[in-house]
This record gives structure tokens, C-alpha cells and sequence, in this order.
């Protein structure tokens, strides 16, 4: 009977398994899931402060907006998070058009500038922004002066092949920052012409990142001399002590809309409303400035960060955000993108 | 047991007790057990108690035919009440193999048909719904119940196989063959068919075989410089490079009597045990443009830093460096069993050390040369953190992959195409090995006496291990300086007082009234890894040496396409495994998301085939006439393997449990999209922390993480114990 009894020995030990995972297995809904694309420690001091005002549940999945946009879409049919938090405009609209979001008025629109009511407006409020960055680029001002290079001051100077192999900017076929700057770049000066630029700027070009930031902290650590990126994230690594001077590129630029929404389907709905009005209040947008964040909130009365970029210094240009937004757009850029600027001879 | 080769009344009466206790199972799961999965608190936690068993939430699957009219039960309850027949009447072996198949056909399909027939909103196919009525919203997934039927049904299937002659009629080889099928198929298959079947259609979600083409001959993943000649290049020189290391390290542990074996031994699994993205941080920290190596060949000979750790050089030093453990584990079993006998036998007929090195030492560790290959080749091509971290614009197909899921342009189908493509190369690389090593002896350990001294190295070869070894460990044991030395400076590269604060962040523990307070910010996912490590390293072993046994030992129809089975998860890189089981577990008939039981499954199946190799390239040395002998003396397979073979294998039993407890401890791309609120794993919340530029933070965790696994890793040692082969130590030299 040794079969049976390891049969057993081994049903055992599973069924034991089985039981303490089942054991801490999903609850009901008490508390609000969110699918959270900040940074890790601002997720944390987000949730920290939403359960400490509100007394409220939170729990979060810290994810990229790529990794959120994949998971939405994957649990599609049994919605398991309840808020998409700190969503591209963007991917939102996609989410939205696809059926996967649940639109909301939250009492704090009043608040907020008319920037964010106007998007809110325009997407029927599957969205409301949290806050808006402007697109720019940070040098090592330590390398920048070893080298004895110039400043760069506008997106042109970045083609000026005295900065060759010194550049970091992220690829636009994975990062929405860089997407983001491909459009800018190309409603700034025209397609034909951007794209001139773009391939001319290529030869100085010594990586295209994977993500968004890793050109700027590459920078900080002096591993290449200069990365393009939005300005909150440059000025974060002069905050944490890297020698990272901000540029706001003289031509103007452009900005990226960062929005909070509620996933259709969700399983704790009113928990998710309380999340969205908390978020879009002072109280949930001055967190920001705990955690060292620069980026420019959405509600006229929150705080913004002393280092954060001054709108006077800052030009913004009339920018289209869906120009490029939609499946065929995004197909257009990308493969024009590849074939004048990445596949260009150096 | 009865004998393999002759059929005894006896052996059938004992394979039909076990049946029973199957069946027993089975009527437990039918008319007791709550058929769906319960949300809310869970099952331990007693509350679905409550509102069983009338209730159609928890209600049995006998409850719910007989009170609530769920005919669709009915020929469940049919296939589970004819085996009864074959303990009523004494019935013919051949009429009683019948009835058992039948009825575990009979449970099994209808049990599929059920788990298909109804998801989350209902029939699937609205024709049912008239037949049978309406059902609720929500309809939760299979639970305990179906699983307790599930098991009986396939048991008696499997036992009605070995009645009639199958796996040579032994009911343990065909219960364990069927047992680890059906979990191979549904952990493994299952979620990635529904993955690859994403590759037959467009962005629109509807079948094209235009897309599907565009998809395949897309010129710009074939050409020279392409993504996949990328990684076909790295793989094969990462493959290269860990396994000759690997060998280098297996022959001073096994065949020298240098001081420095002991260290060696310690030194060569550190890369291992380190979450992935640390080495790499440190590569950049030492070679990088900004790095400690090339400051100082700046400042002393003015040479001007470059950026080369960025690209195919760099992902291929850490693959190196993290994969030769991997090689060095299934190689050292290997090297230490070999027979100092033949060897013997080479040097009597007068061959010099040398040539007995050369022509007998190396030829007999071929299969375990070819099976470190394997496993570096694949796990090369399925690693994604380091090509991430490193790559600059080297692109490989583990990244392509990745981003079309997540990228701006988000394309399931090209990242199934791509994944495809992937599987190919490995499994081409797959068959090629086992054609290499097909019909040829490798075996070394036998019954016969062992009164052979273990041969030393020829005195050249130690010099080459040394030199290639050496430098090696000296960079290895740098990084290692470096991530230790990082969780205790203020700032990383800029400020270098000294600190404890980031271990206090990390780890603080507050005592409160008495009770302890867990304040840093890395215990939760912390205890969440140890636990899932610590729950998935003996079942992946358990079950990976269990394959391995079977594959290797014992004859079934079918065990071609059942190895290749059990290689397709390995193959696959994290994040297409991650994804496919948030498509296959996230919603009914089987909800798993966001439960810890995904996380252990992914890695079970994940890391199985490692154990598998190592398992079977020990089991090639064991001479099966040891398992005859068992056999003989009236011994069944289960009581052979448990007091023959698996004593012998006690290398590979380690190596098992240590690898598998080590990939899931600092497994990162395949549980992005597993973690969850309840289930945070230590390695995503180090990438988090360095992502926002807390190194400190993150070395920290990693260190208090390598001195964790140092400590299991020892322990494991300690557990299983060494296997005795009755070799004599050479004497030592003067």
C-alpha cells in the first residue's frame, strides 16, 4: 500500500497548499484597488494619506501605463482593479473608446484649472486629469563642461553634431514620453521638417532607452550627457542630488495630460468615486510635494513644488494630443519614426 | 505492485484499492465539497460554512443537480458510480480496465464541457441556456469540489490504462504520468494556446491571415542584425561561455585538492542568488562610462570612457556571469559521478593523464555538458532584465516581446508571433542536443563495487580551469563588494558617509505595547517571496525529478510529445508566461488571479524542467540494472524509486530544490503582471525603489536577500545530505 499512502501523504501536503492560499484569496471588495503608475514611493504616500483623510481602504499594484493598459484589457471580462490610476490621456481615451472605462463627474471638477476641466469635458469624464507636465530635456552640467560642449537651449541645438553620441532619448515604439516628443517635435516645427530633425538629431543619439526616464537619470549618473525628458523628471534628479541642469527648449514645447479614471466594472464602484475625489482634492494632490514630485496639479488649490518649473519660463505650443493618438496615427508615426529616423545612416 | 512484466491477480486487486481511495475522493468533492470556487474570505477561513450546503454559491455539485435541477451534474455522477461496479462483482481485468476508462472519460469530458459551457456571464453557447434555463450573473469558477472529481476521474482513467498493459501496467507509473499531463496541461498548455492563438488575429480581433503573414515574414526580424540573429548570437555565446566556466568550476570542486574548492563552491552560486537587475546596476557602477574602471583608466592613462557595457557586451557579461551558476549546478553532479573506474582502466592501458582526460573524463560528462548548454541557451533567450538594463540598442526578442505588449503600440498578436519564433529556437536547439546524445552510454554509477581512486586533474587542465576560473571569481566577488557595500552608503556615487538608515527604512521593526510593528517598507514583500519560494521550491523539485524519473526510467506511449511538453514553459520568457496566465487564470471556469496560488503555479512549471534536466542527466549515470535488481526483489517502482534511484540522485535533489527556491525568489519579468496587492514580491519593489534612484534602498533588500538564499541554500545542503558512492579520496599529496 505505499502507492496509496504517498498518494495520500502528497494529497494532503496539496490540499494544505490549496488552503493557505485560498485563505488570503481575493476579498470582497471593502477596500479600493488601484492600478497605480507613479512612482512606487508616491503610490505608497498616496495611499498612506487617502486611508489616513478618508478612512477608507486602499491597496495598489504599482504598474508602468503599459503594463496597466495591457492588464485592463486582459481582465476585461472579470474587471479585478478598480482605478486606473495616473493614466496617459491617451491610453484613457483608447480604454474609454474600447468600453473598459466607467465615466464620472466628481464634485472637485469646479476646482480644477480649465486645462483639466476642458479634457475632462472632452473625454465625457472617462477621464480627469491629476496633473500636466511639460516636455523638455536635463544635461550633466559636470560632463557638459568636461567635454567643454555648449549649452543646449533649444530642441535644435540638440542636432548640432558637437553633442554626437551624448544624447539619451527613450524609444517611441515603447515609451509614451518618447511618443510624446515625437508628436510635439513634429506639431513644433511640421511633420516633414521634424522628421529632418529627428534624423538629424539621430546621429547623436547614443541609445534609445526603453523607458520614458532612463535617459535623464542616465544623465545624473554621467553615463550620457544629456537625456530628453519632461521637466518634473529632470528636475527630480537635481533634487536628489545629481549635477542635472533643466532646459525648457526656447522654440516651446509641449506637455503630456496625466488622468485618473475608474475601470467599468469594477468591483468596489463607490470606493473608486471616493478615490477619484480624493486624488483630484488638494489633500490627495499635495502629496506630491512629500514625495518630491514636480509635476503641475491639476486643482487650482493645491501646492506645487518650490523647484517645480515655472509656468513663465516654460513656452507651451498649441498641441494637438490626439493628433497621433489613435491605432492608425500611432502606426503612421512609429513606422515613418523607423524608417527616416532609426534606420538612417549615422 | 506487481511485477512489470507479468500480470498478477494480486498487483490488480491492490491497484483497484488505491482506486477506491480515488473514488472516495471524488464522491467526497461531488456530494460534500462546494463545486464552485468561493470568493470572499476564502475556504479556510470557514465563513462559506455558513450558507452550506443548500445555498448555490457553495452549494455541492450533488446539491446543485438534485435541489437547484442542474442536470448538466448528472453524467458526473454517472461516471463516478460505475467504477463501483468493479469492487461489487470480481470481474475480469480486461471488463474492469473497460468500465474504468469509460467512466474517467466520461467524468473528465463532461467536467470540460462544463468548465466551457459556462463563464462568468452564463452559457457560452446560448442553445444551453433554453435547454437548461438561465443562469445567475457572476458565475464563480470551478472550486474544491470539481478539483476532488477532476482527480478521481483521472485516476480511474489512468488505472484503467495500466489494467490494460499501459506504462507496462505499473499503476503508479500510469497514475503519475496521467497526474502530471493533465497539471503540464492545464498550467502550461492551456494558458499558452490561448496566448498563441492571439498570433491569427489583427488589431481588430478578428482572424486574418494577412496579419498573421505580415507577422512571420516581416523582413525586419530575420535580417542580419535582427532581432533574432541578436538573439541567436547572444544565446549561443552566453551558452558557450557559462558552460566552459561552469566545467572549469566543477573540475577544481570535484577533481582537485585545492584549498580553494570550499570557497569556489560558495563564490559560484552568489550570481545566482542575486535579483537580476542588481548585477546589472553594478555592472554599470564598474564598467559603465561613469564607472569605478573607467575613472581610473581616465585619470591613469587618459583614456577616454566609452560606453561598451552597453549592448550585446554587456548583457552578455551578466548573462554570463548569472547563468554560469546555473550550469555549474547541473554540472558538478555530473563530474563528481563519473566512475574513477574507467578512467582507471584508460591509465592501465598506459594513456596519460592527459589523454585520459581528454578521451574518457570529457566524453562521459557529455550529457551533462549538453544539458547545462541547453538550460543557459534558453535561459538567455528568455531573460529579459538584463537586455533591458544593458542592452542600449542591441534588440532581442525577450524586450521585442515585451513591449508589444506594453508598448505605445500595443499588439498581442506580434508579441505571440515573436514568442513563437522564440520557442522555435529553443526547442530546435532542444531536439538537436537529444539527437546528439541519442544511443549512447553515459552510465557510471552501477552496482559493482567502486574500489577506484578519483582521478585528479592533469596538472595542464588545472592550470587552464584555474586561469579562466580565477579572474572570474575575482569580478564576481567585486560586484558582490560593491551591492553590499551600496545598502550602507548615504548616497550611491555621490555621497559616501555612512549609514544604516536605508536598512532601517527597508527593515524597521518597531515593538508597540508589546506587539511588534513591522515598519519597513519591505516586509511585506519580503515575507510574500519567502513564503511563495519557500511553498513552490519543493513541489518543483518534487515534480520536476518526478518527470524526470518517468522520462527517464520508464517506457509509455506518448513520452516524445510529453517531454517536449514539459519544455515549453521553460522556453518561454516571464512575461509571456505572466501574460497568457492572466488571460487563461483570470476569469472562470478557473480564477486564479490575484491569488498566491498563480504566482506558485507560474513558477512551478517555470522552474520544473531545470530540475527536470538536472534529474535526468544524474539519472543517465545510474546504471537501470540497480533498478532491475530492486525490481526483483519484489520492490514496485514507487518503493525503487524512493529507496534506489532517489538516494543516488541526492545532487540533483539539491541542485532542484536550490535552483527552483532561488527563481522564485528573484524572478522578476514573469510575475509583472502576476503580483498583486496582497501578493507584492521583493523583486518588483527593488526595481521600484532603484527606478526611482533609492539604490541604497534597493542594495539593501538585495543584500538582506543573497544572505536569505545563502542561508537556504545551505540549509537544503544540510536537509537532503551527500550521496556515498563508495569512492576512495585520493590520498593526499605530499
Amino acid at each position: 500500500m505505499r502507492t496509496g499512502r504517498w498518494m495520500g501523504r502528497f494529497l494532503a501536503g496539496f490540499a494544505g497548499v490549496l488552503g493557505l492560499f485560498a485563505g488570503i484569496a481575493p476579498a470582497a471588495a471593502q477596500e479600493v484597488t488601484v492600478l497605480c503608475n507613479f512612482e512606487v514611493d508616491w503610490c505608497e504616500a498616496l495611499k498612506t494619506t487617502y486611508e489616513r483623510t478618508t478612512g477608507q481602504k486602499a491597496v495598489f499594484i504599482r504598474r508602468t501605463d503599459g503594463e496597466s493598459l495591457a492588464q485592463i484589457r486582459a481582465e476585461r471580462s472579470n474587471p479585478r482593479a478598480d482605478i486606473y490610476h495616473a493614466a496617459e490621456s491617451a491610453s484613457a481615451k483608447q480604454l474609454a473608446a474600447e468600453g473598459l472605462l466607467e465615466a464620472y463627474k466628481s464634485p472637485y471638477m469646479a476646482e480644477l484649472h480649465d486645462w483639466a476641466q476642458r479634457i475632462a469635458e472632452e473625454n465625457k469624464y472617462f477621464q480627469t486629469p491629476i496633473y500636466t507636465g511639460v516636455l523638455g530635456f536635463g544635461y550633466n552640467t559636470e560632463l557638459l563642461a568636461k567635454k567643454k560642449l555648449p549649452e543646449p537651449k533649444c530642441w535644435k541645438d540638440l542636432a548640432n553634431p558637437a553633442y554626437k553620441d551624448e544624447i539619451q532619448m527613450a524609444n517611441p515604439g515603447s515609451s509614451g514620453t518618447a511618443f510624446n516628443t515625437v508628436s510635439t517635435i513634429l506639431q513644433l516645427m511640421g511633420e516633414d521638417a521634424g522628421f529632418k530633425f529627428l534624423a538629424a538629431m539621430n546621429k547623436n543619439v547614443n541609445q534609445y532607452t526603453r523607458s520614458g526616464t532612463a535617459g535623464i537619470r542616465a544623465a545624473g549618473k554621467g553615463e550620457t550627457t544629456i537625456g530628453i525628458a519632461f521637466l518634473h523628471d529632470s528636475v527630480a534628479q537635481t533634487a536628489q542630488g545629481y549635477p542635472i541642469k533643466t532646459v525648457a527648449p526656447c522654440e516651446g514645447t509641449g506637455y503630456e495630460i496625466i488622468s485618473s479614471a475608474i475601470i467599468k466594472g469594477a468591483p468596489n464602484p463607490e470606493g473608486a468615486r471616493k478615490w477619484m475625489d480624493f486624488v483630484l482634492s488638494p489633500a490627495g494632490q499635495n502629496v506630491a510635494i512629500t514625495v518630491n514630485k514636480f509635476q503641475i496639479p491639476s486643482n487650482k488649490n493645491a501646492q506645487t513644488h518650490p523647484m517645480a518649473p515655472k509656468a513663465s519660463e516654460v513656452k507651451l505650443i498649441k498641441l494637438d494630443l490626439d493628433k497621433y493618438g489613435s491605432k492608425e496615427g500611432r502606426e503612421y508615426l512609429l513606422s515613418r519614426w523607423e524608417n527616416e529616423v532609426f534606420k538612417a545612416p549615422k | 505492485m506487481r511485477h512489470p512484466e507479468e500480470p498478477g491477480d494480486e498487483g490488480s486487486r491492490r491497484g483497484l484499492r488505491v482506486v477506491g481511495l480515488w473514488l472516495a475522493l471524488g464522491w467526497l468533492g461531488f456530494a460534500a465539497l462546494p463545486w464552485n470556487a468561493i470568493g470572499g474570505p476564502g475556504f479556510t477561513a470557514f465563513q462559506w460554512l455558513a450558507t452550506w450546503p443548500l445555498d448555490v454559491r457553495t452549494a455541492p455539485a450533488a446539491v446543485q443537480l438534485f435541489k437547484h435541477g442542474r442536470l448538466w451534474f448528472m453524467p458526473l455522477a454517472v461516471a463516478l458510480a460505475l467504477p463501483l461496479l468493479v469492487f461489487r462483482t470480481r470481474m475480469q481485468d480486461r471488463t474492469a480496465s473497460r468500465v474504468l476508462i469509460g467512466s474517467g472519460l466520461l467524468g473528465l469530458v463532461t467536467l470540460i464541457a462544463i468548465a466551457f459551457a459556462i463563464d462568468i456571464t452564463g452559457w457560452t453557447w446560448r442553445p444551453l441556456a433554453e435547454i437548461f434555463g438561465e443562469l445567475p450573473r457572476r458565475q464563480p469558477g470551478l472550486g474544491y469540489g470539481a478539483l476532488a472529481v477532476a482527480a478521481a476521474a483521472l485516476m480511474a482513467l489512468c488505472h484503467g490504462l495500466a489494467l490494460r498493459g499501459w506504462a507496462k501496467g505499473d499503476a503508479f507509473v500510469a497514475g503519475a504520468i496521467g497526474a502530471s499531463i493533465a497539471l503540464v496541461g492545464l498550467f502550461t498548455l492551456y494558458p499558452i494556446s490561448r496566448l498563441f492563438l492571439r498570433v491569427l488575429l489583427d488589431r481588430d480581433g478578428n482572424v486574418s491571415l494577412a496579419a498573421l503573414q505580415a507577422r512571420f515574414a516581416g523582413s525586419r526580424i530575420w535580417e542580419r542584425g535582427g532581432v533574432v540573429w541578436n538573439t541567436l548570437q547572444l544565446g549561443l555565446m552566453t551558452a558557450v561561455a557559462a558552460t566552459v566556466l561552469a566545467l572549469c568550476f566543477a573540475l577544481i570542486v570535484a577533481r582537485t585538492e585545492l584549498p580553494a574548492r570550499r570557497f569556489v563552491r560558495v563564490l559560484s552560486v552568489l550570481p545566482m542568488i542575486t535579483p537580476p537587475f542588481v548585477v546589472g546596476l553594478a555592472l554599470i557602477m564598474l564598467f559603465g562610462r561613469a564607472g569605478a574602471v573607467n575613472a581610473v583608466l581616465e585619470h591613469a592613462f587618459g583614456i577616454v570612457p566609452t560606453r561598451w557595457i552597453y549592448g550585446l557586451p554587456g548583457v552578455w557579461l551578466a548573462q554570463t556571469l548569472a547563468l554560469t551558476p546555473v550550469a555549474y549546478l547541473v554540472l558538478v553532479g555530473v563530474v563528481e559521478g563519473i566512475s574513477p573506474t574507467l578512467e582507471e582502466a584508460a591509465q592501465t592501458l598506459r594513456a596519460s593523464r592527459l589523454r585520459t582526460f581528454a578521451t574518457v573524463t570529457l566524453p562521459l560528462m557529455a550529457p551533462g555538458l549538453a544539458n547545462a548548454f541547453l538550460i543557459v541557451f534558453i535561459e538567455s533567450l528568455a531573460d529579459f532584465g538584463n537586455p533591458l538594463l544593458l542592452g542600449g540598442n542591441l534588440e532581442v526578442l525577450s524586450v521585442a516581446i515585451y513591449f508589444a505588449i506594453v508598448g505605445v503600440q500595443q499588439d498581442p498578436g506580434r508579441a505571440a508571433a515573436l514568442a513563437i519564433v522564440l520557442l522555435a529556437l529553443s526547442l530546435t536547439l532542444f531536439v538537436i542536443q537529444r539527437r546528439l546524445l541519442a544511443r549512447r552510454g553515459f552510465v557510471t554509477i552501477s552496482g559493482r563495487s567502486e574500489n577506484a581512486n578519483r582521478l585528479l586533474l592533469p596538472r595542464a587542465v588545472t592550470g587552464v580551469a584555474l586561469g579562466l576560473a580565477l579572474p572570474w571569481a575575482v569580478l564576481a566577488l567585486i560586484i558582490y563588494a560593491m551591492i553590499f557595500a551600496g545598502g550602507f552608503f548615504e548616497k550611491w556615487g555621490l555621497d559616501r558617509a555612512l549609514t544604516l538608515r536605508h536598512y532601517v527604512t527597508a527593515f524597521g521593526v518597531d515593538v508597540v505595547n508589546g506587539s511588534v510593528l513591522w515598519t519597513g517598507g519591505a516586509w511585506s514583500s519580503f515575507f510574500t517571496s519567502l513564503t511563495i519560494a519557500a511553498v513552490s521550491a519543493p513541489l518543483t523539485a518534487a515534480f520536476g525529478l518526478l518527470i524526470a524519473y518517468l522520462l527517464g526510467r520508464q517506457q509509455f506511449a506518448g513520452k516524445g510529445a510529453f517531454e517536449f511538453l514539459t519544455m515549453l514553459p521553460f522556453a518561454l520568457p516571464g512575461t509571456v508566461v505572466g501574460i497568457s496566465y492572466i488571460l487563461a487564470f483570470n476569469a472562470p471556469p478557473i480564477e486564479l488571479a490575484y491569488t498566491g496560488i498563480i504566482l506558485v503555479a507560474c513558477f512551478v512549471f517555470r522552474d520544473m524542467t531545470t530540475s527536470l534536466r538536472a534529474g535526468l542527466a544524474s539519472l543517465t549515470q545510474i546504471d537501470p540494472s540497480l533498478d532491475e535488481a530492486s525490481a526483483t526483489m519484489r520492490a514496485g517502482s514507487f518503493e525503487t524509486l524512493r529507496r534506489v534511484v532517489l538516494p543516488l540522485m541526492r545532487p540533483a535533489i539539491v541542485a532542484a530544490l536550490v535552483y527552483s527556491f532561488i527563481s522564485a525568489m528573484t524572478s522578476i519579468s514573469a510575475v509583472i503582471f502576476l503580483t498583486s496587492p496582497r501578493f507584492d514580491m521583493a523583486t518588483v519593489n527593488i526595481v521600484g525603489r532603484a527606478e526611482v534612484g533609492e539604490y541604497g534602498y534597493a542594495t539593501a533588500y538585495a543584500s538582506v536577500l543573497i544572505v536569505l538564499m545563502v542561508l537556504a541554500v545551505l540549509l537544503i545542503r544540510v536537509l537532503v545530505g551527500t550521496r556515498d558512492l563508495g569512492q576512495r579520496q585520493p590520498a593526499v599529496a605530499g
